[in-house]
């Protein structure tokens, strides 16, 4: 019952109505119907930036994932009631927690497979773990900040991702017991993209970098891995922003 | 038992506490937050001062009888809130990244403005009412008034060498407390005793307080923080001074590997490095450096080593030293000499004396001398010439102002700037600048066009010639060659991309599918740019680009001003799509800084008129004539200050100095100028245009003057010793200064005479103004220059000598 600890009138209200029996799998149902709304606002949003993220939907699978994830479980209480609203959240020690939008974004990038192996590096909330699990056969994922690690680690668990591999520690050198990876996440600031992921990538996967500041993702780094070991990078805005007047 | 005279040294302290007071606050914001934010909540206390004009002005009918007992208790109250409210304000959950989305961030900035107003409300009060009181003698208030403002701005800042932000927090309390000892004194209240007890208050508060209740309490969102979350980070080193708090961090578990930018192909790892922070923001690399050249290879994977391909061991200036990171980068491609300039005196001591084992003392290496100043001044003061000049990517701290402004004036980035540069190249050198690459395009951009119009500026025929630019996928650098670049740098630069999947974005003569190989943008903006900037179509391209990027001068020295009205409505608009990244902060923060200094300030301007407390107009002074004969005038002298602190920072050559001198010589001699007004106020009895009107012509030769002769005086003084540059500025500052001393009190002294009980109000009406006014010029400076803004306080002036009327 960590939604026990809210702080607003308003959560009262509806935690009072909660704690009633027969109004319990209604509360359920509420995250689900903002779940659903989400998807749509994920859709919606990516119908218009189609042009520029160079896809004009996010695949189902990812969709899927995102629609059966609990985001709001993997919040700190006092953000579930945001939870599913299309913006990033603060997950304590100066961590922030993707928009909605950005993490679909990203996962599509990422083009998992039921097969893949894949890794996180910056595990925060667990959340994009999560995601990544309804989609690959492996997830590892690593977090530098322990007791975020820490508790991300319980939340996996406490949500039935137990299978994900979930390390706190330094990032740098990847994770090769783990590896190699078909695609790999990097959601931990870096000046650079450290050379050893790069090694640990198979021929044809994928790195995604979001490029920004602590709520705010500028634009992300798609890195290749081409079948003969040359890297090709991109460059992708999340919106559709020309930015010549009429260049379009 | 009245007193008979106003409690000028009480006046004095006290407002030398409350200018100390926001300078501090500025610092104290900047370490807890960000400069930008800091800056707008700072405008929003300051309205404190006003808010004291209009509490005073209802409220004088029973405060003036209970003169002293007020005095000394808002003196008292001004000194103990001045800590307890910044200690709670940082105790407010307050986060500014969030307010787009989460509606409770702007009560909390409600309630930080709320607490931070307490203190400049309570010492507000004191000066407001001792105009009230003492309505004949505003010209000898306001003379203790503004000279006790410009002595605390030199104060704190020699606070702030030898004591923390904390502590000098403390000392201004300490402060507001004597000026309650000293008022309870002169004033002879009857509580014998108080005057003892505001001592031993002030003695408690200068010895210091517990440290744990004043610790700062810096966002979770600063770099600093965010580093220090992460096991076995410790800050291993720490200096404050008034240019920042800088801070070391060692972090054994998880290096630091500062590398930004570094090449994909890359698989050099950086050797050890601490982190080094000022203000929280950052981090610098200080790297572990052992005289071995091969650790430091990684320096050769980032795009500003692009100059070093193109020229032969140079002897090279590098303009932002930093920690280091460039003068190791210039070591490890064999550079024949180095010169390095570092603004901050405390980060090349940290490199050469504290750290010096581990960083291997690069500064005093053969071949490379370091030298602490600020990188503009050192160019032009210079008569050397270089091979390369390499400005190093700090971004906005090293040459910006200390950050009394929202948005940080940089005179290292404009026209002016780099032509100076080019001005120091040997025939064959090269200018690199490298900058952060933003999507969609904008500073790198900027800085293209800037150069481009720097080159025509100095009769370049073809500076399409002359240029290149290579970017990766973080970091872009731009080479401006002094001459054409040849074919084989042009082979060089190729083979440099090539082997880095670094993409040749311009270089004379390029095919456009030579350009977006590598780091594949949708659109290859960068070629198209750069092509256009360097076209006819030039203009056009600028006028329709979504951001701001026409080139900074001297004059509007905004090079990080990327924002445009029309792009506003677009990007607000994208805010679901994550488009928010793409809103330039700074500018929409001076926006909502303006709107809301401006209401607020109407409402309390308008509030004495609806209850009364403004009092009933006279024959000589209606409301009217007062409103615009105290706005007009408080709107000119923060203009004219403003902008004159920006024109010295070129002469003065250091931010920080430039705004403590010219503020402090400003309102030193305006304090004389006071006194000197009623002797104006005499003389002028038989001229035609009245005392103002005689100022206000004074104030108009010496602008004018100046306007015309500053530029070429400033570039010729500029070699002189720091001490004589201070002088000359204070000297030139002293006439204007003067001269802007006397409409305030000559205005006060007649509309006492007439209208006594408009005082309060009138005094209301200027404190509000200027805080409007210091945000307002900002923003005019911003669009039409500092020039401008000059321009404009004249024309306000010469409204104020047509609206003042002598009380006869």
């Amino acid at each position: 019952m960590s939604r026990m600890n809210c702080d607003s009138l308003w959560r009262m209200l509806v935690l009072l109505l909660c704690a009633l029996p027969s109004h319990g799998a209604r509360c359920e149902n509420d995250y689900a119907a903002q779940r659903q709304r989400m998807i749509d606002d994920i859709a919606a949003v990516a119908r218009a930036a189609g042009a520029e993220s160079g896809k004009p939907t996010i695949a189902s699978g990812v969709i899927a994932a995102m629609a059966k994830v609990p985001r709001h479980n993997f919040v700190p209480a006092d953000q579930e009631r945001f939870a599913y609203d299309n913006r990033p959240l603060p997950i304590g020690y100066g961590q922030t927690i993707s928009q909605p939008y950005i993490v679909a974004l990203m996962t599509d990038l990422m083009r998992v497979e039921p097969n893949h192996t894949v890794l996180e590096i910056g595990t925060g909330s667990g959340y994009q773990a999560a995601i990544l699990a309804e989609l690959a056969k492996d997830v590892c994922t690593i977090e530098i900040v322990e007791p975020l690690a820490t508790e991300a680690q319980r939340r996996l668990r406490e949500q039935g991702y137990g299978r994900v591999r979930a390390k706190a520690g330094d990032g740098y050198y990847g994770w090769e017991d783990c590896g190699p990876f078909d695609s790999i996440i990097v959601t931990a600031a870096a000046s650079h993209v450290p050379p050893l992921l790069i090694r640990q990538l198979k021929a044809g996967g994928r790195i995604v970098v979001p490029v920004g500041t602590a709520f705010l993702t500028q634009h992300l780094l798609l890195v290749e891995k081409k079948t003969d070991g040359s890297i090709v990078t991109r460059q992708i805005l999340p919106v559709r922003f020309v930015p010549l007047t009429g260049g379009h | 038992l009245k007193p008979a005279s106003p409690p000028l040294a009480a006046i004095a302290v006290l407002s030398a506490a409350v200018l100390a007071y926001e300078i501090l606050l500025m610092r104290l914001l900047s370490i807890d937050l960000w400069h930008h934010f800091a800056y707008m909540i700072i405008s929003g206390a300051m309205l404190g001062y006003g808010a004291a004009g209009t509490f005073v002005a209802l409220l004088q009918r029973s405060l003036l009888p209970r003169f002293s007992a007020v005095f000394t208790g808002a003196a008292a109250a001004f000194g103990v809130t001045a800590v307890v409210a910044f200690l709670l304000a940082q105790r407010v959950e307050f986060n500014p990244l969030e307010m787009l989305w989460d509606w409770r961030q702007p009560l909390r900035l409600v309630a930080v403005y709320a607490l931070l107003l307490i203190p400049f409300f309570c010492a507000g009060t004191c000066v407001c009412l001792s105009f009230a009181r003492f309505a004949q003698e505003p010209d000898r208030i306001y003379s203790s008034d503004i000279v006790g403002a410009g002595t605390g701005c030199l104060a704190i800042l020699g606070a702030l060498y030898v004591t923390s932000p904390a502590g000098a927090l403390q000392w201004i309390g300490a402060l507001g407390l004597v000026a309650g000892a000293l008022a309870s004194g002169s004033l002879r209240v009857q509580a014998r005793w108080l005057p003892m007890a505001l001592l031993g208050g002030a003695a408690v508060l200068f010895v210091g307080l517990a440290s744990q209740w004043v610790a700062m309490h810096p966002s979770p969102y600063k770099d600093l923080s965010q580093t220090l979350a992460v096991k076995g980070a410790r800050v291993v080193a720490e200096s404050s001074s008034p240019m920042g708090l800088v801070s070391v961090v060692e972090s054994p578990l998880v290096p630091f590997r500062h590398a930004p930018g570094m090449s994909l192909n890359a698989i050099a790892e950086p050797p050890p490095q601490l982190g080094v922070f000022t203000d929280g923001d950052g981090p610098a690399a200080l790297t572990r450096y052992d005289g071995r050249r091969e650790p430091l290879a990684y320096l050769d994977a980032l795009t500003s080593a692009l100059p070093y391909h193109l020229l032969e061991r140079p002897r090279v200036l590098i303009l932002g030293a930093g920690a280091g990171a460039d003068v190791l980068q210039a070591i490890y491609h064999g550079a024949r000499e180095i010169d390095a300039v570092e603004l901050n005196p405390q980060i090349v001591d940290l490199v050469e004396q504290r750290f010096a084992e581990y960083s291997g003392r690069p500064y005093g290496g053969h071949g490379v001398r370091v030298h602490i100043g600020e990188a503009r001044r050192f160019v032009t003061a210079n008569a050397e010439r270089f091979d390369l000049i390499q400005v190093a990517l700090l971004d906005a701290f090293g040459a910006s102002s200390a950050g009394l402004y929202a948005l940080s004036e940089s005179y290292l980035y404009t026209v002016e700037a780099l032509r100076e540069y080019i001005d120091h190249l040997e025939p064959g050198g090269v200018l690199a600048i490298t900058r952060w690459v933003n999507l969609p395009p904008r500073d790198v951009l900027k800085m293209f066009a800037t150069a481009v119009t720097a080159l025509e500026a100095q009769g370049s025929v073809h500076p399409a010639q002359q240029l290149a630019l290579i970017r990766g996928w973080k970091t872009a650098t731009l080479v401006v060659k002094n001459g054409a670049l040849s074919a084989a740098q042009i082979v060089a630069l190729k083979d440099f991309g090539v082997s880095r999947s670094f993409d040749v974005e311009y270089y004379p003569g390029i095919q456009a599918s030579e350009a977006n190989r590598y780091n594949v943008l949708e659109r290859p903006e960068f070629h198209d740019a750069a092509l256009a900037l360097l076209g006819s179509e030039r203009e056009a391209f600028v006028a329709s680009y979504k951001f701001n990027i026409a080139p900074a001068t001297d004059d509007r020295p905004y090079f990080f001003q990327f924002f445009k009205w029309r792009s506003l409505p677009e990007l607000l608009a994208l805010k679901e799509q994550g488009g928010l990244p793409l809103l330039e902060w700074g500018y929409p923060v001076l926006i909502a800084t303006l709107i809301q200094a401006a209401l607020v300030a109407i409402v309390l301007i308008v509030l004495p008129l609806l209850f009364g407390g403004a009092g009933p107009s006279s024959n000589t002074w209606s409301r009217a004539r007062v409103t615009v004969y105290f706005a007009a005038i408080g709107f000119s002298f923060m203009f004219i200050e403003i902008a004159f602190i920006q024109k010295f920072v070129l002469l003065l050559a250091h931010p920080l100095y430039a705004v403590a001198v010219v503020l402090c010589a400003f309102l030193v001699f305006a304090g004389l100028g006071s006194r000197y007004s009623r002797r104006v106020a005499a003389l002028s009895r038989t001229s035609r245009i009245g005392p103002v009107g005689r100022a206000v012509v004074a104030v108009g030769l010496i602008v004018v003057a100046y306007l015309v002769l500053l530029p070429s005086a400033f570039r010729a003084l500029l070699p002189l010793a720091d001490i004589a540059r201070i002088l000359l500025s204070v000297a030139l500052i002293a006439p204007l200064a003067f001269a802007m001393g006397m409409p305030f009190p000559l205005g006060l002294a007649s509309v006492a005479g007439g209208a006594g009980r408009l005082v309060a109000w009138a005094w209301g009406i200027n404190a509000c103004t200027s805080v409007v006014a210091a945000v307002l010029a900002t923003l005019l400076a911003i669009h039409l220059g500092f020039n401008t803004v000059i321009l404009l306080a004249l024309l306000l002036y010469v409204l104020a000598a047509v609206a003042y009327r002598e009380y006869r």
